[in-house]
């Protein structure tokens, strides 16, 4: 009794050890596709004096907030109860006044005010990590990186004003009375004796507007600045290389009655986000194109925030969130590569007029028109995942359209990962495809020879070679396509299709020969053994095609064929390419396809066969019409598993193929397929991570395709040998 | 064909047709065939003694000599050469190309050379042309001239090469020694150093540090402290003594090298020897690269802590795959009514033996490494926190993993011999009274034993060439200690492993020179696809000698 129970425990783990492969997988990818979670975590009244908020932030271990009002004063309070911790004092006289505010720099916590008496004053926050035996004690401090003088930017109150900055410089475009906009530029230069740097005055510009100004931005990167108008025309001035702001277009980014409420730019300052009227957000970026003007800016995608105007908009600091807020207190949060909208929630206390990220984006302030702070905890993980990223088109940043591509880590930090599994499915897919192309006729007709018409001897001999064949590591076919047979066939090329042509024609040209020859010849090669005798021709053509080859090359493609490829018919050669692949993978699913449909052509009962000779049918006549009939479900699972085999092998494709996610179906060219990026990128993913789980993903994908393809060809299996057995 | 068929046409006689499927079977067996020959003549030929030219070369405008072995030589179109910049005066429209191992990296800066055959101006065999194995900077080729003692020339006459050979000798005494102390000696008061480190941080993480407690560690570690700097000092001396002798050596360029013997593992003269000494030398480089440590980022010496990783994962896997597959087996065959479950039980097989292997490695990796493995360290190595233990790859989780992987293997193999014993044999247990249990346990088990003799053979054979799995569960280009030594307990379970296969794709193909390690990939394929085929075609004989067997019985 207890025997059966152990041996039944047995046989049911195996079905147990495939059910935990799927479903651990599966568990691991789903938090892919999960919503974010949201929990309010507590409402207050703005901490500090009445007074307008101009700014919100919060440090990054979102412990402690950041409040900056009109009157001058930074607050800093406990995000959980609002309570202020400290306070600090611009250094502006009382008979100033801040007319304008701007984050100058979201990564290096600078901040910049404009002021009543035309200057700027630069300021930033900065928190002081200390740790005693128990806790970590965090103590905010607002310091003055280029001291704490104004900046004389001009005559008149600083209106508006926009900041790029970058390590080697920053650049200010200022709005005053009149719709004078100044644009200067200063060199940063680093003091030796103090942490403080020193602005260094550059270029100085003016342009002049007709415009109501809304809103003005200028990248990072100091390349392009934008005047957005109140009506919805934006402006876009070429700023590059320190010269003068050149006007370079004029979009209607919002038509009228609909106007524009805001403009942001996302992580990165590629994107601009202009929030409208009716609730629209919509991502433009510059556009590579061919006509007169080398860049268009232009309309990526939009999103529908509320029905009441968007009031304001806060970007995430590492990924290319977005959270977005209505006048009638909607909020929502959207993620702009996957194009999802993650959720909406209403705080429902009236407009929103400021809201504020965590660097982490683990939590959220929102500040309502009646001066109360709502704190929300966001837990959103993999936002950049989305079913229409994976598998969709996506336009990205710096792109010229929407594509598929695949890059998931690149040495900037601002990167937008790129995480279409597009590609590596089409590599995957072509790497299976010019696989089968070889394998299929090799093995099938091999296997019909094997089972129907060799010799028993000779049968004995070639099973067990078949049998090494499949058991051949493929680090070994691997390893010697990509070092032997890629450059062997870039050396040959031409003898490498030669062959492919003339093998078959000179087995051809034999057969005739054969059926020529008298009887008394013809019973040299006895029945049955024709593959024995085949084997020495064969090799002859190869060895005379490969030293024929270079000759060819000269005579026929001017010396070299890749050149001359490239030149005429437009076809590049990469060493390591999907022909290398075809043969080598080719190689390693001939002995899978080959043990099956032989196994299938050699069962089919006797009796079949013996009455279709009987009644006077030619041994090929008995094949085709008889023997392949009944055994082409057997076939045809052969040739699924084959499949199944070619999509999920990893070491050939790793080492035989340049591995680039290129979508080309050209023979001469490499692919990245699923399981060889797995291999490549696993390793060096972090645990829980949005790529981490979307590898898993391709892993995922190669399970239920495999198991798919197994499934299937196992039932075709077990229902011919059912039929069998009833024949 | 018979004569009937000579009536009808060449076509419709289905003759071509058949010799075209006969074709495809001799184009498959060209294709195996070849590629045994292929790695078995690369491979065998790492290891002979190859000679050394010397060639005068015309180079571009001036003359020079080199020395080397010829690595490779190629037909080569004079057109593409004149493509690539170089220019050769001959009528010849097609020319030989060699790839010269020059060596000497350290003194050239390459240590290959690629030359055309015309411009070959002259070249000998000179038979006192030395090479000479080297720790690192790979091998060197020149001419012996003296040899020193520290900076006195003590010899510089005829028998230079005899005491060269002594000198060596004792040189290679001095490095076992080195070795010894370095691995063993010092190696196993790291170990305890840090074990006595954990156990520290253990007594820390429970509150346990009472004076007794911390006076035990301090005693310990200076006990360590002692002995390891007692083996210091005799290593110094060692290393003092190693550095005496040195050889001053010709290269081609005619400037003077002095090398230090104790860099140098192995000098041969390839030129002076005759056939016999040369069959010694290379059973003897033979036997050192399967038996020594890899060098200069595995591109040099020998192997053998991959053939190591490689048995013993598969040991621990044969451990823990044969149970659970036979076990499957017999279920399937013997126990389970034939109907749904059993269709599903065999879907399942088939399934994990078409799952592609990279997905075992991903579920290797999150499940048993960081789902399995980093809950093991939480409960029993906190003390090694936030350094994993068993929280990433290792022999245990890769063996895990290729269990996972081979079981089909076993189960498809054992059925089948479960299936072929004949029916008359269990009757016959039976009607004497046995039960079923005892029947299986007795007869059927016993009978079928070589039959899962086999399948745990090709289980063997399929886990030692499996790769993609293992490079996300534990395989590593270097491991710094094998997973089995003299320190308690001696089998260490959690370490990383270095593998034949994962070798070969990281040699291979991650390796900063390629070129120079390419007859090493050869080597170590063919040790591996060596072994393969021999576990494979015992799996065969035993498996075809089976059948007879039980044919024989069933009549």
């Amino acid at each position: 009794m207890l025997a059966r129970r152990v041996v039944q425990i047995g046989g049911i783990s195996v079905i147990a050890a495939i059910a935990l492969i799927f479903v651990f997988l599966l568990s691991v990818v789903y938090p892919l596709f999960d919503q974010p979670k949201l929990a309010k975590s507590a409402s207050y009244s703005a901490p500090g004096d009445p007074a307008k908020t101009i700014y919100l932030a919060i440090e990054e271990q979102a412990e402690i907030g950041l409040r900056l009002t009109s009157s001058g004063r930074v607050y800093f309070f406990d995000i959980t109860n609002g309570q202020v911790i400290t306070q600090h004092a611009l250094p502006i006289d009382e008979s100033n006044e801040i007319v304008s505010f701007q984050v100058v720099n979201e990564m290096q916590r600078l901040l910049a005010v404009g002021l009543q008496s035309g200057d700027i004053l630069l300021f930033d926050h900065q928190y002081a990590l200390e740790f005693t035996a128990t806790e970590r004690i965090i103590h905010p401090r607002v310091s003055y990186p280029f001291g704490e003088q104004l900046i004389s930017v001009s005559d008149g109150p600083v209106h508006d004003f926009a900041v790029g900055d970058n390590e080697e410089s920053l650049s200010l475009m200022v709005r005053t009375d009149g719709g004078q906009i100044t644009y200067k530029t200063f060199f940063k230069e680093s003091s030796f004796i103090s942490d403080n740097a020193t602005l260094e005055p550059a270029e100085s510009y003016s342009v002049t507007t007709q415009k109501d100004v809304l809103r003005l931005l200028v990248d990072p990167e100091q390349e392009w600045a934008y005047i957005l108008d109140k009506l919805g025309r934006l402006s876009v001035y070429d700023v590059r290389d320190g010269m003068a702001p050149t006007l370079r277009e004029n979009v209607d980014v919002i038509s009228a009655p609909v106007v524009p409420t805001t403009m942001n730019f996302l992580t990165g300052g590629v994107s601009l986000l202009i929030g409208d009227s009716s609730g629209r957000l919509s991502q433009w970026f510059q556009v590579r194109s061919d006509g007169e003007l080398p860049f268009r800016l232009t309309k990526i995608r939009d999103s529908k925030i509320d029905t009441a105007a968007v009031s304001s908009v806060a970007t995430e600091m590492l990924r290319k969130g977005v959270i977005a807020a209505s006048e009638a207190g909607e909020v929502k949060l959207l993620y702009t590569t996957s194009e999802r909208d993650l959720l909406n929630l209403n705080v429902g206390t009236g407009a929103i007029e400021r809201l504020a990220v965590a660097p982490r984006a683990d939590i959220f302030l929102a500040q309502d028109d009646q001066q109360q702070l709502h704190i929300w905890h966001i837990d959103n993980h993999h936002p950049e995942s989305s079913m229409a990223g994976l598998w969709g088109k996506i336009w990205y940043e710096d792109y010229v359209k929407p594509d598929y591509i695949w890059q998931s880590s690149s040495a900037s930090s601002d990167f937008e990962p790129k995480f279409s599994l597009v590609p590596l499915t089409f590599g995957t897919l072509k790497a299976a495809f010019y696989a089968m192309l070889f394998a299929m006729p090799l093995a099938i007709c091999g296997a019909i020879f094997t089972a129907y018409f060799m010799a028993p001897a000779m049968r004995g001999v070639v099973k067990p070679t078949i049998e090494i064949m499949e058991a051949l590591p493929t680090v070994i076919l691997g390893f010697l396509a990509g070092l032997w047979l890629a450059p062997f066939v870039e050396m040959h090329l031409p003898g490498v299709f030669s062959v492919l042509l003339l093998v078959p024609l000179g087995i051809l040209l034999l057969a005739l020969i054969w059926w020529r020859l008298p009887v008394r010849y013809k019973l040299l090669i006895p029945e049955g053994w024709q593959a024995a005798f085949l084997i020495l021709p064969i090799i002859l053509i190869t060895l005379i095609c490969v030293n024929v080859s270079p000759l060819v090359e000269a005579w026929l493609f001017d010396g070299d064929i890749r050149i001359w490829m490239s030149e005429t018919l437009g076809i590049g050669f990469d060493q390591r390419n999907a022909l290398i692949i075809g043969i080598a993978m080719g190689f390693a699913v001939i002995p899978t396809i080959f043990s099956i449909a032989e196994d299938a052509i050699f069962s089919v009962p006797k009796h079949l066969t013996s009455g279709s000779l009987a009644l006077g049918a030619t041994p090929w006549q008995t094949l085709t019409r008889v023997v392949l009939l009944s055994a082409s479900p057997g076939i045809f699972s052969a040739v699924m598993i084959g499949f199944g085999r070619a999509v999920g092998e990893t070491m050939i494709v790793l080492m035989a193929t340049g591995n680039t996610p290129v979508m080309d179906f050209s023979v001469f060219q490499g692919m990245r397929t699923l399981s060889a990026n797995v291999a490549v990128e696993l390793p060096e993913s972090e645990v829980d991570s949005t790529h981490y789980r979307i590898l898993f993903l391709a892993a995922f994908v190669l399970f239920i395709f495999t198991f798919f393809f197994n499934t299937v060809a196992e039932i075709v299996r077990q229902r011919l040998r059912k039929k069998y057995s009833s024949l | 064909m018979s004569a009937q068929n000579t009536k009808l046409g060449f076509f419709k006689s289905g003759t071509p047709w058949v010799w075209l499927n006969a074709g495809a079977v001799s184009i498959s067996i060209i294709m195996v065939i070849g590629l045994l020959l292929l790695i078995a003549v690369r491979g065998l030929g790492h290891f002979w003694p190859k000679t050394i030219w010397e060639i005068e070369y015309q180079d571009a405008s001036t003359q020079v000599t080199l020395l080397g072995e010829r690595a490779k030589t190629e037909t080569v179109s004079v057109k593409q050469l004149a493509d690539a910049g170089i220019k050769i005066t001959t009528d010849q429209e097609f020319v030989q190309r060699t790839l010269l191992k020059t060596g000497n990296r350290d003194v050239y800066g390459f240590d290959f050379k690629l030359i055309v055959g015309p411009n070959e101006l002259q070249h000998s065999r000179p038979r006192d042309a030395i090479v000479f194995e080297r720790t690192q900077w790979g091998n060197f080729y020149g001419y012996i001239t003296s040899i020193k003692e520290y900076d006195k020339v003590v010899a510089s006459t005829d028998d230079l090469w005899q005491q060269l050979q002594t000198r060596l000798g004792r040189v290679h005494d001095l490095r076992k020694q080195i070795h010894k102390i370095e691995k063993n000696k010092i190696g196993a008061i790291n170990y305890q150093m840090e074990k006595l480190r954990l156990s520290k941080r253990k007594a820390e993480l429970q509150n346990d540090m009472s004076p007794a407690t911390q006076n035990n560690i301090a005693d310990e570690q200076a006990e360590l402290d002692a002995g390891y700097l007692e083996l210091k000092k005799e290593l110094d001396d060692l290393y003092e003594e190693i550095k005496r002798d040195s050889v001053v050596m010709n290269v081609m360029t005619g400037e003077q090298v002095i090398i230090s013997l104790a860099d140098v593992i192995k000098a041969t003269r390839p030129n002076a020897m005759n056939l016999a000494q040369k069959l010694i030398t290379y059973f003897s480089n033979l036997k050192d690269f399967v038996s020594e440590d890899p060098r200069e980022a595995n591109t040099e010496g020998g192997i053998f802590p991959a053939i190591f990783g490689t048995v013993m994962m598969v040991l621990l896997m044969s451990v823990i795959v044969t149970p659970f597959g036979v076990i499957a087996a017999i279920y399937l065959r013997e126990y389970a009514k034939q109907g749904f479950v059993t269709r599903l039980v065999r879907i399942s097989v088939n399934n994990l033996a078409g799952v592609p292997s990279i997905v075992y490695g991903v579920f290797g990796l999150g499940f048993f490494v960081y789902f399995l493995g980093g809950h093991i360290d939480q409960l029993f190595y906190p003390e090694a926190l936030p350094a994993p233990t068993y929280g990433s790859g290792g022999l245990l989780w890769a063996s895990l993993t290729l269990a996972l992987l081979t079981v089909p293997v076993v189960i498809v193999a054992t059925e089948e011999g479960l299936a072929r014993i004949p029916r008359s044999i269990r009757e016959g247990s039976l009607a004497l009274g046995a039960t079923k249990a005892e029947t299986l346990w007795r007869t059927v088990i016993p009978m079928a034993s070589p039959a899962m003799m086999t399948g745990l053979i090709l289980a063997v054979a399929r886990a030692a060439g499996e790769v993609a799995p293992l490079m996300l569960v534990g395989a590593v280009k270097l491991a710094p200690s094998l997973p089995v030594d003299l320190n308690a307990p001696f089998l260490h379970l959690e370490r990383k492993f270095m593998h034949l296969g994962f070798h070969i794709y990281d040699v291979g193909f991650q390796s900063p020179n390629v070129e120079a390690a390419r007859p090493l990939v050869y080597a170590t394929a063919l040790i591996l696809v060596a072994v393969i085929v021999v576990l494979n075609i015992s799996a065969i004989y035993i498996r075809n000698h089976l059948r007879e067997k039980y044919r024989t019985m069933e009549n």
